[in-house]
Protein backbone atom coordinates (compact mmCIF):
# COMPACT_ATOMS: atom_id res chain seq x y z
CA UNK A 1 0.00 0.00 0.00
CA UNK A 2 1.54 3.91 -0.71
CA UNK A 3 0.70 6.68 1.17
CA UNK A 4 -0.12 8.92 -1.54
CA UNK A 5 -2.92 6.70 -2.77
CA UNK A 6 -4.37 6.31 1.17
CA UNK A 7 -4.47 10.36 0.66
CA UNK A 8 -5.74 10.39 -2.45
CA UNK A 9 -8.67 7.83 -0.82
CA UNK A 10 -9.48 10.02 1.91
CA UNK A 11 -9.21 13.52 0.54
CA UNK A 12 -12.60 14.93 -0.26
CA UNK A 13 -13.54 13.89 3.62
CA UNK A 14 -11.08 16.59 4.69
CA UNK A 15 -12.88 19.15 3.21
CA UNK A 16 -14.45 20.14 6.73
CA UNK A 17 -11.28 19.04 9.09
CA UNK A 18 -8.60 20.65 10.44
CA UNK A 19 -5.52 18.28 9.31
CA UNK A 20 -2.06 18.08 10.85
CA UNK A 21 0.19 17.10 8.70
CA UNK A 22 3.98 16.29 9.24
CA UNK A 23 6.90 17.07 6.91
CA UNK A 24 8.54 15.46 4.18
CA UNK A 25 7.05 13.15 1.76
CA UNK A 26 3.66 12.93 3.46
CA UNK A 27 3.40 16.93 3.14
CA UNK A 28 4.49 16.96 -0.36
CA UNK A 29 1.75 14.11 -0.97
CA UNK A 30 -0.97 15.99 0.83
CA UNK A 31 -0.25 19.33 -1.28
CA UNK A 32 -0.22 17.62 -4.37
CA UNK A 33 -3.85 16.65 -4.11
CA UNK A 34 -4.89 20.15 -3.71
CA UNK A 35 -3.77 22.88 -0.98
CA UNK A 36 -6.11 23.90 1.66
CA UNK A 37 -6.55 26.53 4.58
CA UNK A 38 -7.61 23.72 6.64
CA UNK A 39 -3.75 22.51 6.30
CA UNK A 40 -1.59 22.72 8.37
CA UNK A 41 1.92 21.21 7.05
CA UNK A 42 4.26 20.67 10.26
CA UNK A 43 7.57 21.12 7.87
CA UNK A 44 9.84 20.48 11.46
CA UNK A 45 9.69 19.72 15.36
CA UNK A 46 9.31 15.87 14.01
CA UNK A 47 7.17 14.52 16.86
CA UNK A 48 4.52 17.31 17.54
CA UNK A 49 1.69 16.97 15.03
CA UNK A 50 -0.09 14.97 17.40
CA UNK A 51 0.20 17.34 20.35
CA UNK A 52 -0.41 20.29 17.81
CA UNK A 53 -3.73 17.98 17.15
CA UNK A 54 -4.38 17.53 20.96
CA UNK A 55 -4.09 21.35 21.38
CA UNK A 56 -6.53 21.85 18.88
CA UNK A 57 -8.93 19.13 19.82
CA UNK A 58 -9.50 20.09 23.45
CA UNK A 59 -9.68 23.71 22.51
CA UNK A 60 -12.71 23.23 19.75
CA UNK A 61 -14.79 20.09 20.61
CA UNK A 62 -17.30 20.50 17.77
CA UNK A 63 -14.57 20.39 14.72
CA UNK A 64 -13.13 17.03 13.63
CA UNK A 65 -8.98 17.22 13.83
CA UNK A 66 -6.67 15.00 11.71
CA UNK A 67 -2.84 14.17 12.30
CA UNK A 68 -1.14 12.08 9.52
CA UNK A 69 1.81 11.16 11.13
CA UNK A 70 4.67 8.79 10.58
CA UNK A 71 6.74 6.57 11.90
CA UNK A 72 9.64 8.10 12.43
CA UNK A 73 7.90 11.38 13.86
CA UNK A 74 5.78 9.43 16.33
CA UNK A 75 9.10 7.80 17.96
CA UNK A 76 10.34 10.47 18.60
CA UNK A 77 7.55 11.32 20.74
CA UNK A 78 6.14 8.30 21.61
CA UNK A 79 5.08 10.54 25.38
CA UNK A 80 2.42 11.49 23.09
CA UNK A 81 0.65 8.57 22.87
CA UNK A 82 0.44 8.33 26.87
CA UNK A 83 -0.75 12.05 26.76
CA UNK A 84 -3.30 11.36 23.92
CA UNK A 85 -5.02 8.24 25.83
CA UNK A 86 -4.80 10.42 29.06
CA UNK A 87 -7.12 13.46 27.51
CA UNK A 88 -9.32 11.23 25.16
CA UNK A 89 -10.05 13.89 22.85
CA UNK A 90 -12.99 12.34 21.52
CA UNK A 91 -12.28 14.61 18.01
CA UNK A 92 -9.64 13.60 17.25
CA UNK A 93 -8.13 11.04 14.81
CA UNK A 94 -4.31 9.64 14.76
CA UNK A 95 -3.32 8.57 11.68
CA UNK A 96 0.28 7.20 11.45
CA UNK A 97 1.86 5.96 8.27
CA UNK A 98 4.15 3.19 8.97
CA UNK A 99 6.88 2.68 6.31
CA UNK A 100 9.15 1.33 8.73
CA UNK A 101 12.16 3.99 6.91
CA UNK A 102 12.95 7.43 8.03
CA UNK A 103 12.37 8.35 4.49
CA UNK A 104 12.64 11.56 4.21
CA UNK A 105 15.47 12.10 5.84
CA UNK A 106 17.90 9.25 3.91
CA UNK A 107 15.24 6.31 3.60
CA UNK A 108 17.31 4.60 7.66
CA UNK A 109 15.27 1.77 8.87
CA UNK A 110 13.05 2.94 11.78
CA UNK A 111 12.72 0.87 14.84
CA UNK A 112 9.11 -0.46 12.88
CA UNK A 113 10.93 -2.01 10.38
CA UNK A 114 10.29 -6.03 10.03
CA UNK A 115 7.59 -5.73 13.04
CA UNK A 116 10.65 -5.09 15.79
CA UNK A 117 8.57 -1.94 17.04
CA UNK A 118 4.79 -2.16 16.94
CA UNK A 119 2.96 0.93 17.02
CA UNK A 120 -0.13 -0.24 17.06
CA UNK A 121 0.57 -1.96 20.84
CA UNK A 122 1.97 0.68 22.18
CA UNK A 123 -0.90 2.86 21.29
CA UNK A 124 -2.97 0.17 22.85
CA UNK A 125 -0.50 0.07 25.64
CA UNK A 126 -0.54 3.65 26.52
CA UNK A 127 -4.51 3.24 26.97
CA UNK A 128 -6.19 4.51 23.57
CA UNK A 129 -9.40 2.20 22.85
CA UNK A 130 -9.60 2.40 19.47
CA UNK A 131 -6.40 1.07 17.54
CA UNK A 132 -6.35 -0.36 14.04
CA UNK A 133 -3.88 -1.70 12.01
CA UNK A 134 -4.40 -1.88 8.13
CA UNK A 135 -2.50 -3.34 5.11
CA UNK A 136 -4.50 -2.35 2.22
CA UNK A 137 -6.18 0.94 0.92
CA UNK A 138 -9.59 -0.35 1.14
CA UNK A 139 -9.13 -1.72 4.95
CA UNK A 140 -7.80 2.46 5.25
CA UNK A 141 -10.56 3.73 3.96
CA UNK A 142 -13.23 1.73 5.94
CA UNK A 143 -10.81 2.66 9.31
CA UNK A 144 -10.90 6.70 8.47
CA UNK A 145 -14.41 6.58 7.78
CA UNK A 146 -15.11 4.61 11.09
CA UNK A 147 -12.57 7.01 12.88
CA UNK A 148 -14.86 10.12 11.20
CA UNK A 149 -17.64 8.83 12.70
CA UNK A 150 -17.17 7.74 16.13
CA UNK A 151 -17.39 9.54 18.61
CA UNK A 152 -13.83 8.92 20.31
CA UNK A 153 -10.12 8.98 20.16
CA UNK A 154 -8.70 6.88 17.08
CA UNK A 155 -5.64 5.41 16.29
CA UNK A 156 -4.89 4.07 12.53
CA UNK A 157 -1.63 2.51 11.91
CA UNK A 158 -1.88 2.08 8.17
CA UNK A 159 1.52 0.08 6.85
CA UNK A 160 2.59 1.62 3.42
CA UNK A 161 5.80 0.83 1.15
CA UNK A 162 8.69 3.02 1.95
CA UNK A 163 8.46 5.80 -1.09
CA UNK A 164 7.72 9.42 -1.43
CA UNK A 165 6.75 11.99 -4.32
CA UNK A 166 8.99 11.95 -7.25
CA UNK A 167 9.36 16.00 -6.49
CA UNK A 168 9.20 18.13 -3.42
CA UNK A 169 7.93 22.30 -3.82
CA UNK A 170 5.69 23.94 -2.15
CA UNK A 171 4.27 27.18 -2.57
CA UNK A 172 3.39 27.99 0.92
CA UNK A 173 5.78 30.19 2.89
CA UNK A 174 5.95 28.73 6.85
CA UNK A 175 4.78 31.37 8.72
CA UNK A 176 1.79 31.83 5.77
CA UNK A 177 0.86 28.50 6.59
CA UNK A 178 0.42 29.79 9.98
CA UNK A 179 -1.73 32.58 9.61
CA UNK A 180 -3.88 30.87 7.41
CA UNK A 181 -4.50 27.80 8.83
CA UNK A 182 -5.45 30.29 12.27
CA UNK A 183 -7.40 32.82 10.13
CA UNK A 184 -9.25 30.01 8.88
CA UNK A 185 -10.31 28.58 12.05
CA UNK A 186 -11.70 31.88 13.06
CA UNK A 187 -13.57 32.66 10.49
CA UNK A 188 -15.12 29.00 10.77
CA UNK A 189 -15.81 29.74 14.38
CA UNK A 190 -17.24 33.20 13.56
CA UNK A 191 -19.56 31.89 10.67
CA UNK A 192 -20.93 28.94 13.25
CA UNK A 193 -21.47 31.43 15.97
CA UNK A 194 -23.77 33.72 13.57
CA UNK A 195 -25.41 30.82 12.71
CA UNK B 1 12.09 25.87 52.36
CA UNK B 2 8.39 25.07 51.47
CA UNK B 3 6.97 26.29 48.37
CA UNK B 4 4.68 29.02 48.79
CA UNK B 5 0.90 28.30 49.41
CA UNK B 6 -0.10 31.96 49.06
CA UNK B 7 2.46 33.10 46.65
CA UNK B 8 1.12 30.19 44.21
CA UNK B 9 -2.27 31.60 44.86
CA UNK B 10 -1.43 34.72 43.63
CA UNK B 11 0.44 33.60 40.31
CA UNK B 12 -2.54 31.23 39.41
CA UNK B 13 -5.15 34.29 39.93
CA UNK B 14 -3.10 36.52 38.13
CA UNK B 15 -2.80 33.62 35.49
CA UNK B 16 -6.87 33.80 35.63
CA UNK B 17 -7.07 37.48 35.40
CA UNK B 18 -4.75 37.50 32.23
CA UNK B 19 -7.72 35.68 30.66
CA UNK B 20 -5.67 32.69 30.18
CA UNK B 21 -7.82 29.32 30.05
CA UNK B 22 -5.99 26.37 29.28
CA UNK B 23 -2.35 25.48 30.27
CA UNK B 24 -0.25 22.72 29.49
CA UNK B 25 2.36 21.49 31.81
CA UNK B 26 4.67 18.78 33.68
CA UNK B 27 4.61 19.08 37.59
CA UNK B 28 7.56 19.73 38.68
CA UNK B 29 7.99 20.90 43.22
CA UNK B 30 7.02 24.88 42.92
CA UNK B 31 4.36 24.36 40.85
CA UNK B 32 2.47 21.79 42.93
CA UNK B 33 -0.13 24.45 44.15
CA UNK B 34 -0.43 26.04 41.35
CA UNK B 35 -1.10 23.08 39.66
CA UNK B 36 -3.48 21.61 42.38
CA UNK B 37 -5.59 24.74 42.12
CA UNK B 38 -5.73 24.35 38.06
CA UNK B 39 -6.64 20.93 38.54
CA UNK B 40 -9.44 22.20 40.96
CA UNK B 41 -11.01 25.12 38.67
CA UNK B 42 -13.59 24.15 36.44
CA UNK B 43 -12.78 27.18 34.39
CA UNK B 44 -9.67 26.05 33.59
CA UNK B 45 -7.88 23.28 31.28
CA UNK B 46 -4.93 21.60 32.44
CA UNK B 47 -3.60 19.17 30.33
CA UNK B 48 -0.53 17.57 32.28
CA UNK B 49 2.50 15.95 29.71
CA UNK B 50 4.68 12.98 29.44
CA UNK B 51 7.49 15.60 28.75
CA UNK B 52 7.25 19.17 27.60
CA UNK B 53 8.04 19.68 24.59
CA UNK B 54 4.90 18.16 23.73
CA UNK B 55 3.54 21.28 25.74
CA UNK B 56 5.30 23.64 22.89
CA UNK B 57 2.49 21.48 20.12
CA UNK B 58 -0.25 21.59 22.31
CA UNK B 59 0.65 25.61 22.81
CA UNK B 60 0.41 25.95 19.47
CA UNK B 61 -2.48 24.27 19.08
CA UNK B 62 -4.27 26.08 21.41
CA UNK B 63 -3.41 29.73 19.80
CA UNK B 64 -4.53 28.26 17.03
CA UNK B 65 -7.50 27.28 17.82
CA UNK B 66 -7.55 31.09 19.54
CA UNK B 67 -7.88 30.07 23.02
CA UNK B 68 -5.61 32.10 25.78
CA UNK B 69 -2.62 29.36 26.35
CA UNK B 70 0.06 29.13 28.90
CA UNK B 71 3.13 26.62 29.79
CA UNK B 72 4.13 25.96 32.78
CA UNK B 73 7.12 24.22 33.59
CA UNK B 74 10.73 23.89 34.97
CA UNK B 75 13.52 25.44 33.61
CA UNK B 76 14.90 22.27 32.99
CA UNK B 77 11.61 21.29 31.20
CA UNK B 78 12.50 24.57 29.08
CA UNK B 79 15.83 23.07 27.87
CA UNK B 80 13.86 20.34 26.87
CA UNK B 81 11.63 21.61 24.68
CA UNK B 82 14.18 23.80 23.05
CA UNK B 83 13.82 21.89 19.42
CA UNK B 84 9.77 22.27 19.67
CA UNK B 85 10.41 26.12 20.39
CA UNK B 86 12.79 26.84 17.44
CA UNK B 87 11.63 24.89 14.74
CA UNK B 88 8.03 25.38 15.94
CA UNK B 89 6.97 27.89 17.51
CA UNK B 90 10.03 30.41 16.34
CA UNK B 91 9.92 28.96 13.03
CA UNK B 92 6.31 29.63 12.24
CA UNK B 93 5.38 32.76 14.36
CA UNK B 94 3.46 31.07 17.32
CA UNK B 95 3.20 32.98 20.69
CA UNK B 96 4.40 31.30 24.28
CA UNK B 97 4.05 32.15 27.22
CA UNK B 98 6.35 30.17 29.36
CA UNK B 99 6.03 30.31 33.27
CA UNK B 100 9.30 28.89 33.86
CA UNK B 101 10.46 27.71 37.46
CA UNK B 102 13.79 29.16 37.85
CA UNK B 103 15.38 26.50 39.96
CA UNK B 104 19.29 25.53 40.17
CA UNK B 105 20.15 29.54 40.64
CA UNK B 106 20.91 31.65 44.17
CA UNK B 107 20.16 29.83 47.36
CA UNK B 108 19.91 26.38 45.23
CA UNK B 109 20.29 23.32 47.91
CA UNK B 110 20.16 20.65 45.41
CA UNK B 111 23.22 19.93 43.37
CA UNK B 112 21.29 18.49 40.09
CA UNK B 113 19.99 21.61 39.36
CA UNK B 114 22.21 23.86 39.78
CA UNK B 115 23.99 23.14 36.15
CA UNK B 116 20.76 24.00 34.44
CA UNK B 117 19.87 26.76 36.48
CA UNK B 118 23.18 28.49 35.99
CA UNK B 119 23.24 28.22 32.13
CA UNK B 120 19.13 28.75 31.44
CA UNK B 121 19.48 32.66 30.55
CA UNK B 122 22.50 32.42 28.67
CA UNK B 123 19.84 30.26 26.41
CA UNK B 124 17.11 32.33 26.67
CA UNK B 125 19.51 34.88 25.35
CA UNK B 126 20.76 32.49 22.76
CA UNK B 127 17.58 31.85 21.46
CA UNK B 128 16.15 35.21 21.14
CA UNK B 129 13.61 34.56 23.71
CA UNK B 130 12.51 37.91 25.74
CA UNK B 131 12.47 36.80 29.34
CA UNK B 132 11.96 38.73 32.80
CA UNK B 133 12.04 37.73 36.68
CA UNK B 134 9.10 37.10 39.16
CA UNK B 135 10.25 37.96 42.34
CA UNK B 136 7.36 39.84 44.11
CA UNK B 137 3.87 38.77 44.65
CA UNK B 138 2.55 42.19 44.51
CA UNK B 139 3.44 42.63 40.95
CA UNK B 140 3.57 39.01 39.59
CA UNK B 141 -0.20 38.99 38.31
CA UNK B 142 0.89 41.95 36.06
CA UNK B 143 3.65 40.56 35.01
CA UNK B 144 1.79 37.80 33.83
CA UNK B 145 -0.48 39.62 31.95
CA UNK B 146 2.23 41.35 30.25
CA UNK B 147 4.29 38.42 29.17
CA UNK B 148 1.15 36.84 27.47
CA UNK B 149 0.00 40.18 25.91
CA UNK B 150 3.76 40.91 24.77
CA UNK B 151 4.36 37.27 23.08
CA UNK B 152 0.60 37.88 21.32
CA UNK B 153 1.78 40.87 19.77
CA UNK B 154 5.57 39.72 19.04
CA UNK B 155 4.31 35.75 18.18
CA UNK B 156 7.34 34.68 20.00
CA UNK B 157 8.20 32.91 22.87
CA UNK B 158 8.05 34.90 26.09
CA UNK B 159 9.33 33.37 29.54
CA UNK B 160 8.47 35.08 32.77
CA UNK B 161 11.23 33.53 35.23
CA UNK B 162 9.84 32.64 38.72
CA UNK B 163 12.00 32.64 41.30
CA UNK B 164 12.77 30.98 44.99
CA UNK B 165 12.01 34.62 46.02
CA UNK B 166 8.26 33.98 44.70
CA UNK B 167 7.92 30.51 45.04
CA UNK B 168 9.34 29.41 48.40
CA UNK B 169 8.24 30.68 51.78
Amino acid sequence: MERARCLETIYPELSDKLVVTIMGACAQELYNLGDKDNFFYLQHAMGLASSIGLGLAKALPDEKVVVLDGDGSVLMNLGTLTTLARYRPKNLVHIIFDNGSLLSTGGFSSHTTSGVTDLALIAKGAGVEHVRTVKTPYQFGEAVIDAFERDDLSVIVAKVRAVGPDHYGMDVQLAENAFRFKRYIKQKKRAANAS
Amino acid sequence: MAVSYENSKLVFEGIKAAGIRSLSALPETWLIHLLQRAEDDPEVELIEVAKEEEAIGIAAGAYFAGEPHALLMQNHGFLAGINGIVSLAQLYHIPLCMLIAFRGHWGEPYPWHTRGGIITEEVLRALGIPFEYARDPEKVAKQIKEAYTFSQSSLSPVALLLTRDLMED
